[in-house]
């Protein structure tokens, strides 16, 4: 009997779908905002404004997209690796609907202006609520199926599934502290620069967990099954993961450098953002040599292209964060457009293209079909958004360099040789390049729903059987 | 430097940051110490669990440039703890600080720059006014303390006066100017809506009929304001022919130039709820050499401005 029994797939199934939907939505709000600092006059409404829109910008993408493509390969891979069905479907089921209560609660009320200002951290208190019974919920299951597998070891994907769930719980928990003034207002439970330093705490590892090691728990799992291959090398994922756990923690205060942030914990936050560079290679390595000896499949497999792509971009920008770490760097490239082309080669080109391929690998097969409706359109995808994303960040490179390198110049009196605006000003055409590459990623996303549309239009739900694990030290 | 309120923490913090790097050290060492399993047959093995039917790792070694730049971040932390401030209270061989660095910076610039200023401070305001060199540093100061409430173009925005006109709340002349720069203006029209809302009315027909840009107005009403605006209180800052006082900032009402704006609703605004504006002191933040540059500008603006009468 035990035979008969399926995967849970319909939690799966939907977060993936929605995966799809809130990507769109967010990067189409990201599109608008650009499209706001290259005519400013789109600032239509109050409602619309750009401080407005920013952070349901970020909210949809990181929280939306992100938690979304999280989720759905999280409850794929558990359940897969550990032989088991979901420990707690029921639980399961109520960490989706809960969490599109969240996101949809986000876009009521970020345009509203309610926030706590905090940022990645905007939402009121009684989200925050919500935010953590899901939490805990998604906990429970994730850890329920850990708890009873069919297999002795433990997958590394799910190190950092479960390293990257525990730890969220944390920053979630400590950031949010609030006292509340009303059911849309709370202030903050930590005064001045503590408040400064516990939120880049937070917003640090938000990025090193929520957008770093769930995402390579995904890596973990999608880039050894699509090209075929083990992992290459066990030993590297143990210290990297180990290290990369470690040593984010430390990582935040860089983002407050130069501050009334005290020295010293300036000093400490740039020298483990620097150590940090090789754990998170670490990763890079892994994922890219696990190609070895199925570089070939790279040719024609769209899918691959977008994971191994994301690797690389993963290896660019991991790499890039250190060297912003540095304090002489960071006087430069601080407040800059620069740290936005940072921020998108990681979001853009490690954590969307990860989640897009792991998307592409799991809609045909959660839906009875041997692959997508069309593999030509999926390379189209991947071309366009490729290209979407070089031009984003090689255009906010330039433009942020070049505001940096204005801000401080001098005239031979000392004062300032270019005013604010005309660095502004000078930007412009960057912002112009910058919406064309967020247009590009965009048009992809859309290539992208109608492939998904089309594919499980013409399939059906298909939970597939659980698997007796294979006889171990064959 | 005493971030710390007391030793214990400085030395807890420190012991933390240092055993944390070591230990990144001693852990990479360790690990790095086991070799390939399978190296007799030149083949690297699996680790030999399988999930998922086809999931296995090999058991390759780290490899070894990797762990090479691994240490070397170790290290450099370990060294760069050493020279800058980063354990706890200990401020590091160089002695640096980022209060250090600003301080030093700006001697620096002060040394360099200060004669340049230093020549003009000498000059009477309207003499650097007429300095075409002075005039452009000016506009360069001007450009990046002023500009971001009177506009790049010096012509103001509503609640922030322009100053490119003849018109002036505070005072044209420069030393009046200097003043403002200098000690910052407090702007405070006080609130009347205590008098009722018809009165208020009345009182912003009066204003309004008191515009040479013949602003539309109930002539009854402006008649019953002119009264209220000689016994409520008006007069005892804007003056009894309502054009205003430059010792105290209240402006001309019987002018074009309009701060916050000349619809009655406006007008009915301004006298009901009162206005409260703030032009802040730049004594300290930015000195006296510049300030007199700054002062010098502003009024050179003022010189090619067209009158507003």
């Amino acid at each position: 009997m035990d035979n008969q029994a399926t995967y849970n797939y319909k939690v799966v199934r939907q977060f993936a779908v929605m995966t799809v939907i809130w990507g769109i939505v967010g990067m189409l709000v990201g599109v608008i905002i650009a499209a706001q600092l290259v005519w400013p006059e789109l600032n239509l409404h109050e409602f619309l404004g750009y401080g407005r829109l920013r952070p349901l910008h970020t909210n949809a993408v990181i929280f939306a997209f992100g938690g979304c493509a999280l989720f759905a390969t999280s409850y794929y891979v558990v359940q897969r690796t550990c032989h088991t069905p979901l420990f707690a479907p029921g639980l399961a089921g109520f960490t989706f609907w809960g969490w599109q209560l969240v996101i949809v609660l986000a876009a009521v009320t970020l345009p509203l202006g309610m926030t706590s200002g905090k940022e990645y951290a905007e939402l009121e208190w009684p989200i925050d609520i919500l935010i953590t019974l899901v939490w805990v919920s998604y906990a429970v299951v994730f850890f329920g199926t850990i708890m009873k597998r069919k297999v002795p070891h433990i997958y590394v994907a799910n190190w950092f599934y479960g390293g990257f769930i525990l730890t969220v719980a944390l920053l979630h928990l400590v950031n949010s502290c609030e006292i509340p003034v009303s059911l849309t207002k709370s202030y903050s439970c930590y005064p001045g620069v503590q408040d400064a330093m516990i939120q880049w705490w937070y917003g640090h590892n938000a990025v090193g967990f929520f957008l770093t090691a769930g995402f390579l728990g995904m890596m973990y799992y999608f880039v050894p099954k699509q090209a075929e291959r083990p992992v290459y090398s066990y030993r590297l994922s143990v210290v990297h993961f180990w290290a990369l756990i470690f040593t984010y923690m430390w990582a935040g205060p860089h983002h407050l450098h130069y501050t009334a942030l005290p020295d010293w914990a300036q000093s400490v936050g740039m020298i483990f953002s620097l150590i940090l560079l090789a754990p998170s290679w670490g990763g890079m390595i892994n994922g890219i040599m696990t190609m070895s000896g199925a570089w070939h499949k790279l040719r024609d497999d769209p899918i691959l292209k977008f994971l191994i792509t994301s690797l690389s971009f993963y290896g660019m920008s991991t790499f890039e964060g250190p060297m912003m770490s540095i304090k002489t760097v960071n006087a430069l490239s601080h407040y800059t457009d620069w740290t936005v082309g940072h921020v998108h080669s990681g979001a853009l080109g490690w954590v969307a293209m990860i989640s897009i391929g792991c998307i592409y690998y799991l809609i045909p097969r959660l839906f009875g079909k041997a692959q997508m409706h069309s593999v030509k359109l999926i390379t189209a995808h991947f071309w366009i958004a490729t290209i979407g994303v070089v031009l984003y960040i090689a255009a906010m490179w330039i433009a942020g360099v070049m505001q940096g390198l204005m801000w401080r110049a001098t005239n031979p009196d000392g004062t300032l040789t270019y005013a604010f605006v005309e660095s502004v000003k000078s930007t412009y055409p960057f912002w112009t390049i910058r919406l064309l590459g967020g247009l590009m990623f965009l048009g992809g996303m859309l290539l992208m729903a109608w492939n998904v549309f089309k594919t499980i239009a013409g399939g059906k739900a298909y939970d597939a059987p659980v698997l007796a694990p294979a006889g171990h030290h064959a | 430097m005493s971030d710390f309120v007391s030793g214990f923490w400085s030395a807890y913090v420190a012991l933390i940051t240092l055993v944390s790097i070591v230990g990144c050290g001693v852990f990479l060492w360790f690990q790095g110490k086991a070799r390939a399993t399978a190296a007799a047959t030149g083949t690297v093995e699996t680790m030999g669990h399988v999930w998922d039917e086809t999931l296995e790792e090999y058991n390759n070694p780290l490899p070894r440039w990797w762990s090479w730049l691994f240490y070397i971040t170790v290290f450099f932390a370990l060294g760069y703890l050493a020279v800058y401030p980063g354990l706890g209270a200990y401020q590091g061989a160089f002695g640096w600080s980022s209060k250090g660095q600003y301080d030093g910076e700006m001697k620096q610039a002060e040394a360099q720059y200060a004669p340049i200023f230093a020549k003009f401070a000498q000059q009477e305001v309207k003499a650097v006014a007429a300095d075409p060199e002075a005039r452009k540093m000016g506009e360069r100061l001007f450009l990046t303390y002023c500009a971001q409430c009177h506009g790049s173009d010096a012509r103001g925005a509503k609640g922030f006066p322009n100053l490119a006109d003849k018109d002036w709340q505070w005072g044209g002349e420069p030393e009046q100017i200097k003043t403002s720069i200098l000690e910052g203006r407090q702007g405070v029209m006080p609130p009347h809506a205590h008098l009722g809302a018809e009165t208020v009315k009345d009182l912003a027909h009066f204003v309004r009929s008191l515009s040479p840009d013949k602003l539309a107005h109930d002539s009854a009403r402006a008649a019953r304001g002119k009264e209220a605006f000689a016994t409520v209180g008006c007069a005892g800052c804007h003056g009894p022919d309502a054009k205003g006082m430059a010792a105290v900032g209240s402006p001309n009402l019987t002018d074009s130039t309009w701060l916050y704006g000349s619809s009655e609703a406006t007008i009915i605004e301004t006298i009901g709820k009162g206005r409260s504006n703030k032009m802040p002191a730049h004594k300290e933040f930015l000195g006296e050499a510049k300030v007199h540059l700054l002062a010098a500008y502003v009024y050179g603006l003022s010189q090619g401005g067209t009158e507003k009468k």
